[in-house]
């Protein structure tokens, strides 16, 4: 069997994909009752008897969750169902504490909407708008460790130990329409819709869409239909992609294995499969020898939902800005080249830099600092930017500091160290290091003197015009003032008393 | 009138979890017929234009304040449970789909 | 003491003439002589109460402001949570549970000051006619042990009867407060959908369930009814309303000018003669109360019990779900190598009665895919027909009257094999929880033909409750002139008994 290429696949078959968002909620509470949310709680403390499923305990919705779904529907263009209802989604699973998750059925709050995702193509970049059908919300469910066995895996387990700490987080499902049309852009579609999504989400401030946290999860529906058919091939359901370059890697995936399939005329089962990191292939799920019926029926327990005209329109009136716009804006206004800016996006430090630069800072200095010595710091202790412990605040303060002359940018550096090892703020660091720019003539003058004795030879090289050679002394000069003079004006001193005018 | 065959039972109760014996099957599938064959009445009167009832009251928009409440300790969480290990829930092997 | 009232109970309280603790002791043996042949508790919290009771004492000699009904024992129906005392629901999968947490019903009666003797028995989850379907065993009716007391709250109105307590809690489903009530010569009132919280009230049906007060007289009823109801934060379709003004309409007992709708539906065939007899002589009095009394049709009643039978089955399919050996209750099977699925089967198998499988598959396949428009769709519409039915019936008259049940009460055993002829019981019941309206049940006599009390059914059109106890005050109070003494002091005299 020989493998098929990707180009061989696009020369037969059209790509249709379906995009399913499962998006953890940063409401304080859970959906339906009043535990704490916290991540990395011990285990079965942050439960109650209404998300561990007691019997007689009753759910009550989290009005944040529906403010944050309407938020969400609002921003993807949707619109919002005037009345709409919970369903129970019946079916037994033992991290599934009443055997039935809460749910959206067929009255879903928010419905029709779209995103326009650009991606570079070909001829130039293009943009795509991918339709969403349906924005809708539902619960988490409690986590499973599989004791015995090989490998921790579920099969071959022993047994299961079950932790409910995240039962009854809120989620939010967002469904999007066939996505035909895409070509062999299918994969980057995808990985672009979801990125937007996630900045989407993240300007809105309903969630921490990280996905390797799996607070952002996407299923990806693939099926190939032959170029000019009109009907829908057999579609595969892949879970578990649990980052943007997994969406591309996982479409591009099924859409060889499918027309693997079908070139050798078996059919394409329509079925779950699991994402596998490591080797990028997916791998089948458990079939089920029968289809589950979920017998969706509206959840009695909880009474309608139908926001307020007023309530919609105000939630609309406070919608921020759109990200691309706001990329756009900021490019403009800080007139950054097109690869600064997608580096500063690729490192998602445009909310830092922003912020660094409302608090007063130049907006070149605040990315440089924050995309060099910064991220820097970050990657050797392998976190994200946003997680250093080092804020726009004091990045502000470092770049007014330097551009009063009271620190230069080697002693910046030593701050920044500084700060991020937890010793304070920048001002607080500069006062126990015993940092001061050495900003006194007589001082530096004194020094130069040192130097040039020390290297009579050097400074005889620099009063006869070669001045490359002023560099040693000034490495001396630096050294005698531990770092703490201005190079700048070491420099200028050094001329004037080897009797050059500047 | 559809009426319930005992594999429709047996598949019935599959889905509602519950391990039938075959004695228990055919009973039940007499019953049952019995029963649907009386409750199916509502059909008669279930004409298309009229709207169903899902709650008895018309209250809407019934919400809570996102405010954290206290949980219940572990030992409460795990007081009732027929096996626990390591502050968790102890259950047989899951033969489920790997989530 | 133990067969006064609770109001008068209350008195003698407030007076010193007696203490809680006294009051509770009597009740405790009193349980302790008769329920040997009731069986109306499945569980005594011998200690509980009577260190409840002593609180409530002290309390009082501390010279506190105490509630109505404070110091008072009650029975409480196993079907609603007690935190730290065994809940099982009359059912096996839970035998040993003991919930972490209060219903808010018991919230309520702790606040109240009243005094929990223990849990009562009931058909398993609820779902029966006769408390018959408890997996600990049937209660039996203090009126002649041969017979059911009603259900599925069977223990909660055999304890009053039987003078084991003055005050019970039951819950309504389907008629599960007023016909054991009917059956046992107590009052029973299901209140308002929402009027009481359903938070820590296992689940059985949850559009329909509703908890409600039960005692042996109007009064007591109503003091008990104001002290659990109320709007609840942990229940979404609790009513954020102020609960109805049930005392002080049982304290007045007026129905001067009221109209009063017999429901034509709800008599006549299938009903028995002494049943029949006993609700026209109970119509006479209301008149001469100066009521007036007119006949109203609701067509669509007769689909009622089909539509009910396809809703609760449905709802209680996916409500029991969640007993499943994981996290509570009994576990059945768990051997090396069996799996979360195959001990989740064999526990249900072996942990559910008859009756609840028998509903769990009913409900599963009424809601799965193709047939859910047939069944559970059409018994919706049928449910918004009987509403429109009721809505049209107030318009005409303030409440509604019926016999609560068509027979008085049959045999143990007597109907255990034909669902359908026990589910028949329901048929008057039954209309009041599909439109969510209040319903209350209290004695109009005892059927000549065979000595049992007959039930007459008062229903109000919904958070108008007060108007039951208005109707259920007066006439109690002409039925007690008429007879000289409470029904219940017919019932003969139990072995042992106080």
């Amino acid at each position: 069997m020989s493998p098929v290429t990707y180009d061989e696949v696009l020369a037969k078959y059209e790509p249709v994909l379906g995009l399913e968002v499962h998006v953890e909620l940063n409401t304080k509470s859970k959906m339906f009752c009043g535990c704490t949310t916290e991540f990395g709680g011990a285990p079965n403390t942050q439960t109650c008897p209404v998300c561990l499923g007691m019997p007689g305990a009753l759910p009550v919705v989290n009005e944040k969750a529906i403010e944050s779904t309407i938020l969400i529907g609002l921003a993807l263009n949707c619109s919002i169902a005037p009345f709409s209802r919970f369903a129970r989604k019946n079916y037994f699973y033992p991290d599934m504490p009443k055997n039935f998750q809460i749910s959206q059925y067929d009255e879903p709050i928010c419905v029709n909407g779209y995103v326009d995702v650009a991606i570079d193509t070909d001829g130039g970049p293009q943009t795509f708008r991918v339709e969403i059908e349906r924005v809708h919300m539902e619960e988490d469910t409690g986590k499973s460790l599989h004791v015995g066995g090989a490998t921790g895996r579920i099969h071959g387990a022993d047994y299961s130990l079950l932790d409910y700490n995240r039962a009854g987080i809120p989620l939010v499902e967002i469904v999007t329409k066939i996505i035909p049309g895409t070509g062999k852009y299918a994969p980057e579609v995808a990985k672009a819709y979801v990125a937007e999504l996630r900045d989407i989400l993240r300007s809105l401030g309903v969630s921490d869409v990280r996905m390797e946290q799996g607070s952002l999860r996407c299923d990806a529906n693939v099926s190939l239909r032959l170029i000019g058919v009109e009907t829908l091939g057999t579609r595969s359901e892949t879970k578990n992609v649990n980052s943007l370059r997994s969406v591309e890697r996982a479409i591009r995936g099924e859409m060889i294995r499918h027309a693997e399939l079908l070139n050798k005329g078996e059919k394409v089962k329509q079925e779950t499969r699991h994402f596998q990191e490591d080797t990028g292939l997916t791998r089948s799920g458990r079939s089920k020898e029968q289809a589950e019926d979920y017998r969706y029926f509206q959840e009695p327990d909880l009474v309608p939902v139908a926001p307020d005209a007023a309530w919609i329109e105000t939630l609309r009136a406070g919608l921020p800005e759109q990200p691309t716009l706001r990329r756009k804006r900021l490019q403009s206004e800080w007139s950054v080249p097109d690869k600064e800016m997608a580096a500063m996006i690729n490192a998602d430090a445009l909310d830092i830099v922003e912020a660094t630069v409302k608090l007063g800072a130049d907006p070149a200095k605040a990315r440089s600092w924050w995309l060099g010595e910064i991220s820097r710091l970050a990657n050797e202790r392998e976190v994200a930017l946003t997680d250093l412990p080092i804020s726009p605040t004091d990045v502000a303060a470092i770049v007014a500091l330097i551009a009063e002359g009271e620190l230069t940018d080697k002693l910046a550096r030593q701050v920044i160290e500084g700060v991020v090892a937890g010793e304070g703020t920048p001002a607080q660091v500069i006062a126990a290091r015993g940092f001061k720019v050495v900003n006194d003539d007589s001082a530096l003058l004194a020094a130069i003197e040192v130097a040039c004795a020390a290297q009579p030879e050097t400074a005889q090289k620099v009063r006869d015009g070669h001045l490359p050679a002023a560099g040693a002394l000034i490495g001396i000069v630096m050294k005698e003032t531990k770092g703490q003079a201005d190079a700048a004006r070491v420099r200028e001193l050094l001329l004037q008393h080897l009797g050059h005018t500047i | 009138m559809s009426s319930l065959s005992r594999s429709d039972v047996a598949n019935l109760a599959r889905l509602a979890r519950i391990d039938m014996s075959d004695s228990e099957l055919d009973a039940l599938s007499g019953e049952l017929d019995v029963i649907l064959n009386a409750v199916a009445r509502v059909q008669e009167v279930a004409r298309p234009d009229i709207e169903a009832t899902s709650h008895p009251l018309p209250l809407k928009n019934v919400y809570r304040p996102d405010v954290v409440q206290p949980s219940l300790s572990n030992a409460e969480a795990l007081s009732g449970a027929p096996a626990s290990e390591d502050e968790r829930f102890r259950v047989p092997q899951i033969l489920g789909e790997e989530a | 003491m133990i067969r006064k009232s609770a109001v008068e109970m209350a008195a003698a309280l407030a007076k010193g003439e007696t203490t809680s603790l006294a009051l509770t002791q009597a009740h405790l043996d009193q349980i302790a002589a008769v329920d040997g042949a009731v069986h109306a508790f499945l569980h005594v919290d011998t200690e509980g109460a009577l260190a409840q009771a002593g609180a409530i004492d002290k309390a009082r000699a501390a010279g506190e402001k105490l509630s109505p009904l404070a110091g008072i024992p009650l029975a409480l129906k196993d079907v609603l949570t007690q935190k730290g005392v065994p809940t099982t629901c009359g059912s096996k999968i839970l035998e040993g549970w003991r919930p972490p947490y209060d219903s808010t019903v018991v919230t309520n009666l702790k606040r109240a000051g009243i005094v929990i003797l223990g849990k009562t028995n009931m058909d398993e989850f609820a779902m029966g006619s006769s408390t018959e379907n408890s997996a600990y065993g049937p209660t039996h009716n203090p009126w002649d042990l041969t017979r059911i007391p009603g259900g599925s709250g069977g223990g909660s109105s055999a304890a009053l009867a039987a003078f084991e307590a003055p005050l019970a809690i039951g819950t309504d489903t389907g008629g599960s407060i007023r016909q054991p009530a009917a059956v046992t010569g107590t009052v029973g009132v299901k209140p308002t959908y929402g009027g009481v919280s359903r938070y820590g009230l296992v689940a059985f049906s949850s559009s329909l369930d509703q908890a409600g007060p039960c005692a042996r007289t109007v009064l007591d009823t109503a003091l008990l009814h104001e002290a659990i109801a109320g709007h609840d934060v942990r229940d979404a379709t609790s009513i954020n309303a102020p609960v109805p003004q049930v005392v002080a309409a049982a304290k007045s007992g007026d129905v001067k000018g009221l109209k009063i709708g017999v429901i034509k539906e709800l008599n006549g065939d299938g009903y028995q003669a002494g049943v029949r007899t006993r609700f026209d002589e109970s119509l006479q009095l209301l008149a001469a109360a100066g009521a007036e009394i007119i006949e109203v049709s609701c067509p669509n009643f007769e689909y009622a019990l089909a539509a009910y039978y396809l809703i609760a089955p449905s709802e209680c399919s996916s409500n029991l779900a969640r007993f499943d050996a994981m996290r509570y209750g009994i576990r059945v099977g768990d051997e090396a190598g069996a799996s979360a699925e195959s001990v989740m089967n064999l526990t249900r198998e072996v942990g559910f009665g008859r009756e609840v499988k028998r509903r769990i598959i009913l409900g599963t396949y009424a809601l799965s895919s193709g047939y859910y428009d047939a069944y559970y769709g059409s018994a919706q519409k049928v449910r918004t027909l009987i509403t429109h039915d009721f809505i049209r019936a107030f318009e005409k008259c303030d409440v509604l009257v019926s016999p609560t049940c068509p027979t008085t009460a049959f045999k143990i055993g007597e109907k255990a094999s034909d669902p359908l002829a026990m589910y028949l019981n329901d048929i008057a019941t039954i209309p009041v929880n599909m439109a969510g309206i209040g319903g209350m049940s209290l004695p109009c006599g005892l059927a000549p033909e065979d000595g049992l009390p007959v039930g007459f059914q008062i229903m109000a059109p919904a958070m108008q409750d007060q108007r039951m106890y208005s109707v259920g005050a007066a006439l109690e109070a002409a039925l007690l002139s008429k007879w000289g003494a409470p029904l219940l002091s017919q019932i003969p005299a139990l072995a042992g008994s106080k």
